[in-house]
C-alpha cells in the first residue's frame, strides 16, 4: 500500500505528463494545418504533371528509343526501396506502419530471389529497419535540420536516386510513404517511381493533338527526371501531413489516458486519506475510553 | 470566339495564379511565344525567363525557371519548377539559380554541355533584364 505522500507525488507527475502531451497535441494540430495546406497547394502541380506525362508516355512509350526511365531497364532483378518516415517519434504507429510495409515488400522480393537496396529518408525508418535489413542500406537522407519541406529537398533526393539509376545500380524503384486520408487515418503506401507509371485520369485531355516544342522525345527526356522529383515531393508532403495527424491523435489519446489515470489515483488517494483519519479517530476514542 | 482564356501558373509548392487572361507571353525553350485564346494545342518546355500575363485589369510578371507549359484553345497551364512574382525576385534567388545551373554545367557530359551552357546564358540574360 503506497503512502499518501507517494500517491501525491504520482498524481503530480502524471499531471505534468498530461501537460506535456496536451502541449504536443496542440503543436501537432497547428503544424498539421500548415502541412495540410502545403499538401493541397502542391496537388494541382502533381495532377497536371501526371496528366501531361500520361499523354506523352502513351504516344512515345511504344517506340524503341523511349527513355529507360519510362520503359525500365528490361529487367527487374535489383529493387531500390525509398523508405520515407519521420525524423521524430511519439506519433503512434506512423513510422512502424511504413517500416512494416517496406519490410514485408523487401522480404517478399528477397523470397523471389531479387536483390534489394534501401534508401532511407528520415531517421526513424532507418532505426526500425536496421536490424532486419541493415545490410541492404545504400544511403540515408537526413531531414532533421529541415524546418519546412521544400521542393529542393525532393530534388536532392531525386538527384541521388537518378544518379544511382544512371549508374545501373537498380532496375526498379519504389517509394514508401504514408498517404494522408484524414486526421485519424493514414495509409502506408508503396508507389513505383521507376520505371514511371502515370495514372491517366483524363483521356489525354479530350483527345486533343498537341504540338510539341521541342519534339516529344526531348520533352519526355526533360520531364521524366522532373517527374521523379515531383512524385517524391508529393510523397514528402503527404508524409508530413500524415505524421502530424498521427502525432495529434496519439497525443490526444495520451492526454486522455493521463486524465483517467489521474482520476483513479485521486480516488485511491482520497480513500487512503479517509482510512488514515478513521484510524486516528479510533485511536483517540479507544484512548478516551481507557481512562 | 471568346477573347479570354483560363490561365494557371503552378509551382510544386504553391499555386501562383489562376485567372482569366487575354494573352500570356512565355519563355519557351525554342523561343518566346505569346498565346491568346484559340491557340493551337501546344506543349513546350521552358527556359529561365520572364513570363508576362495580360489580363483585363493589367499586366503581371513572373520569373520562371524549368518546367513546361500546356496550351489549349480555352486554357493554358504553366507548370514551372520555380516561379515567383517579379516583385519578389531577389539577387540571392538569381544567384541560387546561377549556382545550380553552374553545378549542372560542371557535371554535364559533352552531349549535354550545349543545353547547360544555354541555360547559363539564359540566366545571365535574365539577371541583366532584372536590374
Amino acid at each position: 500500500m503506497p503512502s499518501l505522500k507517494d500517491l501525491k507525488n504520482r498524481i503530480e507527475s502524471v499531471k505534468s505528463t498530461r501537460k506535456i502531451t496536451k502541449a504536443m497535441q496542440m503543436v501537432a494540430a497547428a503544424k498539421l494545418r500548415r502541412a495540410q495546406e502545403a499538401a493541397e497547394e502542391g496537388r494541382p502541380y502533381a495532377e497536371r504533371f501526371s496528366a501531361v506525362m500520361a499523354g506523352l508516355a502513351a504516344s512515345v512509350g511504344g517506340n524503341d528509343g523511349a527513355p529507360k526511365l519510362l520503359t525500365g531497364t528490361g529487367s527487374d532483378q535489383v529493387h531500390l526501396l525509398v523508405v520515407m518516415t519521420a525524423e521524430r517519434g511519439l506519433c503512434g504507429g506512423f513510422n512502424s506502419n511504413i517500416a512494416r510495409l517496406a519490410r514485408q515488400h523487401a522480404q517478399s522480393l528477397m523470397a523471389n530471389g531479387k536483390s534489394v537496396k534501401i534508401l532511407t529518408v528520415g531517421k526513424k525508418g532507418r532505426d526500425q529497419l536496421k536490424r532486419d535489413l541493415g545490410d541492404s542500406f545504400v544511403g540515408h537522407v537526413d531531414l532533421t535540420e529541415v524546418k519546412r519541406i521544400g521542393y529542393s529537398n525532393a530534388q536532392d533526393i531525386a538527384r541521388d536516386v537518378l544518379a544511382r539509376f544512371d549508374a545501373g545500380e537498380f532496375d526498379v524503384a519504389t517509394l514508401f510513404f504514408s498517404k494522408f486520408v484524414n486526421v485519424v487515418s493514414q495509409e502506408p503506401t508503396a508507389l513505383q517511381i521507376i520505371p514511371a507509371k502515370f495514372e491517366s485520369e483524363e483521356e489525354a485531355s479530350g483527345g486533343a493533338f498537341y504540338e510539341y516544342e521541342p519534339g516529344e522525345e526531348e520533352i519526355l527526356a526533360d520531364l521524366l527526371p522532373r517527374g521523379v522529383a515531383t512524385q517524391i515531393f508529393s510523397g514528402l508532403l503527404e508524409n508530413g501531413a500524415s505524421e502530424q495527424g498521427a502525432r495529434m491523435s496519439a497525443m490526444d489519446n495520451a492526454t486522455r489516458n493521463a486524465g483517467e489515470m489521474i482520476d483513479k489515483l485521486t480516488i485511491e488517494y482520497n480513500r487512503s486519506r479517509q482510512a488514515v483519519i478513521t484510524n486516528e479517530l479510533i485511536e483517540i476514542i479507544s484512548g478516551a475510553e481507557a481512562l | 470566339m471568346a477573347d479570354t482564356m483560363q490561365f494557371d501558373l503552378v509551382s510544386p509548392e504553391r499555386r501562383l495564379a489562376s485567372v482569366e487572361v487575354t494573352a500570356v507571353s512565355i519563355p519557351g525553350s525554342e523561343g518566346d511565344l505569346t498565346a491568346m485564346a484559340g491557340h493551337m494545342p501546344t506543349i513546350t518546355t521552358l527556359r529561365p525567363g520572364i513570363l508576362r500575363v495580360e489580363a483585363g485589369s493589367g499586366t503581371d510578371e513572373y520569373v520562371v525557371s524549368g518546367g513546361f507549359a500546356e496550351i489549349n484553345a480555352t486554357s493554358m497551364s504553366v507548370l514551372a519548377e520555380k516561379a515567383i512574382p517579379r516583385g519578389e525576385v531577389t539577387a540571392e534567388f538569381l544567384e541560387g539559380l546561377r549556382k545550380e545551373a553552374e553545378a549542372a554545367h560542371e557535371a554535364a557530359d559533352d552531349a549535354d554541355k550545349d543545353m547547360t551552357a544555354k541555360t547559363l546564358a539564359d540566366l545571365a540574360y535574365l539577371a541583366e533584364a532584372m536590374v
